[in-house]
C-alpha cells in the first residue's frame, strides 16, 4: 500500500466500476437477447439451391434466358460459355430486365445498365451483376442459386464451358 | 366513538363529477382558469399563462399543433383499420381491395390516414423552418430542436414503414429501393438491412417486420418523445417576437404581457384543430389514396420511383456513388441540422423572422442561388458530364464520388465564405444564407425527381411525367 490515493482504488471506486460493469453486461445481454429473437431466419439454399437449367445445347450462342423462379437470366455468350446473372440490381436492388433490341440489361430504377456478361455500361450501378455458380455436368446445366456471387469486374474466369466431347 | 362522516354522502352526482373534473366548470376568474389548466390532463401539457404575443398566429401559424392534431387522427385511423387488414403476402393486398369496396366507410377512413401521414412529414419539416427562421432554437432550447430532428426522421420512418402495408408495386419496390440505401452502409450495412428486411430480399418476413414497427415500435416512441417535446416547450416557453427594430410584435411597448392559457390558447386552438380536421376530412372525401397492381417481386415498374419524401434522396443517387449519395450527404445534412442550435447566435435575432434586414436579403440570396445552381448542375450531369467515362481508370467512388462531392462541398463553403466578405454579413446571417441554399436545393431536388423524371428516369417535362 501505497500513500499516494490515486495509485489506489478504493472501496468506493471499485463499487462503483463493479456496479458499471454488470449494469454494461446486462445491458449487452438484453441487446443480445433481442437482436438474436428478431434475426432472420434463413432456410438453407435459398430461392431452391440447385436448380437443373436444362441442356447445354438447348442454349443458343448469345442467348439470355429468365428462369423467374430462380430470379436469374442464363446467359450463354456468343463464344459458347455459360454465366449466370443474379437479377438484382447492384445498385439499389430493382429486378433488371434484358432488353434484347439494345443487346443489354437496363435497370428501370435508375437507368443503370449492364452488358450481356453483367458488365456496368452505365452508373449508377457500382458493381456488375452478381452471379450464381454454373456447374455443367453429363450435358446439363446446373445453377447453384444459394449464393450470389459479388464480382468489381466481369472477366473470362466467370465463364463456364461445357466439356469438348 | 363515531365513524367520521363524509361532508355529502348523499349527493352521489356531484361526488362522481367532483372525482374526475376537480375544478369548477366554468372557471369563474384568472385564478380558477389557471387552476384548470394545472389540474387537467390534457390541457396541463400547457403553462397555466403565456406571454401575448406568442399567440399570434403568423408566428407560429399552428405548425406545432396541427403536427400533433395529425398524429391523432393518424392514431385513431391506424388503430381502425388494424381490425381489416392482415399483415402477410397472401392477403395484404386482398384486404386493401376489400377495405376500399365492402368496409363501410373504408375508402374513407384509409385516405385519412394516407392523407394525414403525407401531410404531416410537411407539416413537421414546415414546423422547422418556422423555428429556425424565428430562432426559435436559441438557449434553453436547444436540446427541444434536437428531440425536434429526431421526431422528423420518425415521422418519416412511419410513413416509410407503412408505404410497405398495401403491399402493391409502388410499396414493393419504393420499400426495395429505400431499404438497399442502408445496404451501403459501411461494414454493417448489409447486415443491417438484411436484419429490418427479415432477409435477403422484400417478402413475407418484410411485411410482419414494418407492421410491427409501424403499429407498435414508431408510434410508441414517436408518441414519448412527443410528450417530452411539448413538456419541454411549456417549460422553456415560446420565444417572442420581435420586430426588426429589437420592439416587441404584437404588443404596445416592451412589456410583455401575459395572459392565461384559458381561454386565450386553449380557445384558438379548438377552433384551428376544428378548421384543419374539416379540411382533412373534405380532402379525403374527394381525393383517393393510390392503390396500384399488386406487387409482383418478378417485374419492376418503369420509372419505379421511391416514396415522395424519398425522391430528393433518389435524386441525389443519380448524381453520386451511392456512398455519398445515400451516407454520406445526408449524414452530414443531419449532422449539421442537429447542431444548428449550437452554433454562436446573434442574441438580438431571437424571435426576429430571418434573424435582420440583412439575413431577409441573404435568404433570398440563398434561394436564389440554389434555384440556379441546382437545374444548372442536374442538366449538365445529366448530358455534358460523365466523369466515370472521362476517368475509366479510377474506381466509381472517386470519379462518381469524392471528386464530385469534393466539388459541390467547396462550392458551398465558398458562397458561406463570399456572403461574409461580399455583403458583410454576420457569421449568424451567412449560415441562414447557406441553410435556405441547402433546404431549397433539396427541394428543388424533389421536385425534379416528382416532376421531371420519367421512363428510365431520364428528364423530361412535368406534362410527359404526370
Ligand atoms: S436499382 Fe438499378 S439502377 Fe438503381
Amino acid at each position: 500500500m501505497t500513500d499516494n490515493p490515486s495509485e489506489n482504488v478504493t472501496r468506493r471506486d471499485f463499487l462503483k466500476i463493479a456496479w458499471g460493469a454488470a449494469g454494461a453486461l446486462a445491458l449487452v445481454e438484453t441487446g443480445g437477447v433481442v437482436l438474436s429473437f428478431f434475426s432472420p431466419r434463413v432456410a438453407e439454399g435459398e430461392f431452391g439451391g440447385m436448380i437443373e437449367a436444362g441442356l447445354v445445347d438447348s442454349f443458343a450462342p448469345a442467348s439470355v434466358t429468365p428462369f423467374t423462379q430462380g430470379r436469374f437470366y442464363l446467359v450463354r455468350m456468343p463464344d459458347g460459355g455459360f454465366v449466370a446473372l443474379y437479377r438484382k440490381c447492384t445498385h439499389l436492388g430493382c429486378a433488371v430486365p434484358w432488353n434484347p433490341s439494345e443487346n443489354r440489361f437496363v435497370c428501370p430504377c435508375h437507368a443503370s445498365a449492364f452488358e450481356m456478361d453483367g458488365q456496368v455500361i452505365n452508373a449508377p450501378a457500382p458493381r456488375p451483376l452478381d452471379r450464381f455458380a454454373v456447374i455443367i455436368e453429363g450435358g446439363m446445366v446446373k445453377v447453384d442459386t444459394s449464393t450470389p456471387i459479388q464480382r468489381d469486374h466481369a472477366t473470362d474466369a466467370d465463364l463456364v464451358y461445357a466439356e469438348v466431347p | 366513538m363515531t365513524e367520521p362522516f363524509d361532508p355529502r354522502p348523499e349527493d352521489l352526482k356531484q361526488r362522481v363529477w367532483e372525482s374526475i373534473q376537480r375544478d369548477e366548470l366554468p372557471p369563474k376568474d384568472d385564478r380558477g382558469r389557471m387552476r384548470v389548466v394545472m389540474n387537467n390532463l390534457v390541457l396541463h401539457l400547457h403553462p397555466s399563462k403565456v406571454a401575448k404575443p406568442t399567440l399570434k398566429f403568423t408566428y407560429t401559424w399552428g405548425l406545432g399543433g396541427l403536427s400533433i392534431l395529425l398524429v391523432a387522427l393518424l392514431a385513431v385511423t391506424g388503430v381502425m383499420l388494424m381490425f381489416v387488414y392482415t399483415p402477410s403476402p397472401a392477403t395484404a393486398y386482398m384486404d386493401m381491395l376489400a377495405l376500399q369496396t365492402e368496409v363501410w366507410f373504408g375508402q374513407f377512413v384509409r385516405n385519412i390516414h394516407h392523407w394525414s401521414g403525407n401531410l404531416l412529414v410537411i407539416v413537421a419539416f414546415l414546423h422547422l423552418l418556422r423555428v429556425f427562421f424565428t430562432g426559435g432554437f436559441r438557449t434553453p432550447r436547444e436540446f427541444n430542436w434536437v428531440l425536434g430532428v429526431g421526431l422528423l426522421l420518425l415521422v418519416v420512418a412511419a410513413n416509410f414503414t407503412g408505404y410497405l402495408l398495401p403491399w402493391d408495386q409502388l410499396a414493393y419496390w419504393a420499400v426495395t429501393v429505400g431499404s438497399s440505401l442502408l445496404s451501403y452502409v459501411p461494414v454493417i450495412g448489409e447486415g443491417l438491412r438484411n436484419f429490418l428486411l427479415g432477409g435477403p430480399e422484400v417478402g413475407a418476413a418484410t411485411l410482419t417486420n414494418f407492421y410491427g414497427l409501424h403499429v407498435a415500435i414508431i408510434p410508441l416512441t414517436l408518441m414519448g418523445i412527443v410528450s417530452f417535446h411539448i413538456w419541454r416547450v411549456r417549460k422553456d416557453t415560446l420565444s417572442i417576437p420581435h420586430k426588426l427594430d429589437g420592439t416587441i410584435d404584437g404588443a404596445e411597448s416592451n412589456q410583455v404581457e401575459k395572459v392565461t392559457t384559458l381561454p386565450h390558447l386553449v380557445s384558438r386552438e379548438v377552433v384551428f384543430a376544428l378548421v384543419m380536421t374539416g379540411l382533412i376530412l373534405l380532402w379525403s372525401m374527394w381525393v383517393n389514396a393510390p392503390l396500384e397492381a399488386a406487387a409482383n417481386p418478378d417485374h419492376s415498374p418503369n420509372p419505379a420511383k421511391a416514396a415522395w419524401y424519398f425522391m430528393g434522396l433518389q435524386e441525389l443517387l443519380l448524381h453520386f456513388h451511392p456512398v455519398f449519395g445515400a451516407i454520406v450527404i445526408p449524414a452530414l445534412g443531419l449532422g449539421a441540422l442537429a447542431l444548428v442550435p449550437y452554433q454562436r447566435f446573434d442574441l438580438s435575432a431571437e424571435g426576429v423572422w430571418f434573424r435582420s434586414t440583412k439575413g431577409r436579403r441573404m435568404a433570398i440570396a440563398g434561394a436564389l442561388s440554389a434555384l440556379v445552381a441546382v437545374p444548372l448542375l442536374v442538366v449538365l450531369d445529366e448530358y455534358v458530364i460523365d466523369l466515370p467515362a472521362m476517368l475509366p481508370t479510377i474506381p466509381t467512388l472517386i470519379s462518381n464520388g469524392w471528386i464530385p462531392f469534393a466539388a459541390v462541398l467547396l462550392l458551398v463553403i465558398g458562397y458561406y465564405e463570399g456572403v461574409k466578405r461580399v455583403f458583410k454579413a454576420t457569421a449568424c446571417e451567412a449560415r441562414l444564407s447557406v441553410f435556405v441554399l441547402l433546404v431549397v436545393s433539396f427541394v428543388l431536388l424533389t421536385v425534379i425527381g416528382i416532376a421531371f423524371r420519367g421512363e428510365g428516369m431520364a428528364l423530361m417535362l412535368p406534362w410527359e411525367v404526370l
